[in-house]
């Protein structure tokens, strides 16, 4: 099974959930920006979440399908459509074989495309994520071939309902090593800020407009580890959040580590939406993180058929309305685990 | 000096030895690293040092953090890891170099804040190995020290543009050999054929933090000859 790649924007890459345990050799984990993505993309259709899927940044692709296959749409709701007929974001569809499949940004947000069986790209350093700071793969161009694994299942039509996380209001970060560098009085007007997103934002951090803020002996911190979700100080006083691709050592002093569960909302915010960013201790921010986690593992619980309206359906005559629905596994209550 | 354990957010700590750079902070963190590997504690995901802290990935979906984090005081409380003599270095590696000339165009300049004429430093810094004190901010990249006080040379303000793959540098008592091209406030004053990074490679990252390297002055024709051969060698320890 494979896709052929018609066209492609900018920034469209193939993405897992990274190669951890690199950090001493200095490359960081990379991986999905939207990790959550990647998840909603296994549960629809019922397989594991290692698998590699296609991630889109604000930007456009259009594929041929070479063999039919299934394919999960996730991560920023983006225009998407099968031969001209649109398709429902947060769903999992049948595509057919020779089918050209279009999907286009409607704002900066990351969008997913996962393939049932999963893009069976090349595996370098133990993952099939690209790494574009790192140079490991590249994005992918016109004329590519993407590998698709063998699809093991068969289910199509079901619809996950979640909340929408692509319009957060508030993202909880909780301490890092130099939190207590920062007094009090910043601390509180850093939270009070309403900052928005810089347009200079890529795979390996995000630079935040809204305010500037120091740390007690802020340039004579000592290069350490940093890691993804750190909201350091640059040297003009500004925000800026470190992301999948970080470089893995860094100088400037770090206000905090935002929470893993709040980085699909983080990534997700539109350049130009205001939000705020708010203290949770580290016991809170353990909490909030194992409920999530128990929420992600009950993902199938919020799949639903997919209802279409046949008024939107263009050739409603030409489909067989009775039957061929059900594939049988809708309710199988952990189907990532059966493959 | 004592060692500190710091919440790094949810999934991770690091464990610092103290905010200045110093061979004793540099060695501990480096003995505790390899001790915490060692030790192989169930719930710690990943353990890498920088240059005077150790950074633990914790699992806390699996594990108890606060049981986690006390296992790891209680390793840091076993001896005092500053007193400690540092891990024999792994690796002793002899890498050729071109110092100067029109490939490391700044020697004369940063020799001069250092109060050394060209050949001075070109001594200096060849006559006794360095060690490798971490790997970071890029893939397979070095920081090598610690060098004489005289070498306390601050960065550029202005960055250099682009320096190569294997380019040499040196600031602040410490040197950095480039993994990739890049714009850079650290001076450029040697020229090495090093590929620290390639993924094609059986084992991409070519150094390891703790190895040490030796420094030899070549000729172009000296550097094209370590091109050939790989750009550096372990020499076995007499």
């Amino acid at each position: 099974m494979a896709i052929t790649v018609l066209r492609a924007g900018p920034a469209v890459t193939v993405q897992d959930m990274g190669r951890p345990g690199w950090l001493a050799q200095g490359l960081s984990q990379g991986g999905a920006m939207d990790r959550l993505a990647l998840i909603e993309g296994a549960a629809l259709l019922g397989q594991p979440e290692t698998l590699a899927t296609l991630e889109i940044a604000g930007s456009f692709v259009s594929l041929r399908a070479q063999t039919a296959l299934r394919l999960a749409l996730t991560g920023a709701a983006m225009r998407a459509s099968c031969d001209g007929a649109p398709l429902v974001w947060n769903a999992v569809h049948a595509i057919p074989a020779g089918s050209i499949l279009d999907v286009t940004a409607l704002n900066s947000g990351y969008g997913y495309l996962s393939f049932g069986g999963g893009i069976d790209a090349p595996v370098l350093l133990g993952g099939r994520s690209v790494h574009l700071a790192a140079g490991l793969g590249r994005a992918v161009h016109g004329a590519d071939v993407l590998q698709i694994g063998p699809d093991r299942r068969r289910r199509t039509g079901l619809q996950l309902r979640v909340p929408d996380r692509c319009a957060a209001t508030s993202i909880r970060f909780t301490r890092g090593p130099q939190t207590a560098r920062f007094d009090a009085d910043t601390l509180a007007r850093f939270q009070a800020t309403r900052f928005t997103k810089d347009a200079r934002g890529n795979r390996m951090g995000q630079r935040l407009t809204g305010g500037q803020f120091a740390a007690a002996d802020g340039l004579a911190i000592l290069s350490e580890a940093v890691l993804p979700g750190d909201i350091q100080i640059t040297g003009d006083g500004t925000a800026f959040v470190l992301l999948a691709e970080c470089q893995t050592t860094g100088g400037y002093p770090r206000v905090g580590r935002i929470l893993s569960c709040d980085i699909p909302s983080f990534v997700q915010l539109p350049l130009g939406a205001e939000f705020g960013l708010r203290f949770v201790e580290i016991d809170r921010a353990l909490e909030i993180e194992q409920v999530e986690a128990r929420r992600r593992q009950t993902l199938s619980d919020a799949l639903v058929p997919l209802i279409r309206d046949p008024a939107t359906i263009p050739d409603l005559l030409g489909y067989q309305l009775i039957s061929g629905v059900s594939c049988g596994d809708e309710l199988d209550p952990h189907p990532g685990e059966k493959d | 000096m004592t060692a500190r354990i710091f919440d790094f957010g949810v999934d991770a700590v690091l464990i610092s030895f103290g905010d200045q750079l110093s061979d004793k902070a540099n060695t501990a963190a480096l003995a505790l690293s390899a001790a915490i590997k060692a030790e192989d504690i169930g719930g710690v995901a990943e353990v890498s040092t920088s240059l005077v802290s150790v950074v633990v990935r914790l699992d806390v979906q699996q594990f108890d953090r606060a049981d986690l984090i006390a296992k790891l005081q209680a390793m840091l409380d076993r001896c005092d890891w500053t007193a400690r003599p540092g891990p024999k270095a792994p690796r002793l590696w002899e890498v050729p170099c071109v110092f100067g000339t029109d490939l490391a165009p700044q020697l004369a300049e940063a020799a001069a804040l250092a109060g050394l004429t060209p050949e001075q430093a070109i001594c200096a810094l060849t006559d006794r190995p360095l060690r490798v004190q971490t790997i970071g901010f890029a893939p397979g990249q070095p920081y090598l020290g610690r060098l004489d006080p005289a070498w306390d040379i601050p960065r550029q303000t202005e960055l250099t543009s682009q320096v190569p793959v294997g380019a040499l540098t040196v600031a602040i008592r410490q040197i950095v050999l480039f993994s990739v091209p890049s714009p850079t406030g650290w001076r450029h004053v040697g020229q090495t054929a090093l590929r620290l990074f390639d993924p094609a490679r059986e084992t991409p990252v070519l150094l390891r933090a703790g190895d040490e390297i030796l420094f030899r002055a070549v000729d172009r024709a000296g550097l094209e000859a370590a091109r050939a051969a790989g750009g550096a060698q372990v020499i076995p320890w007499r």
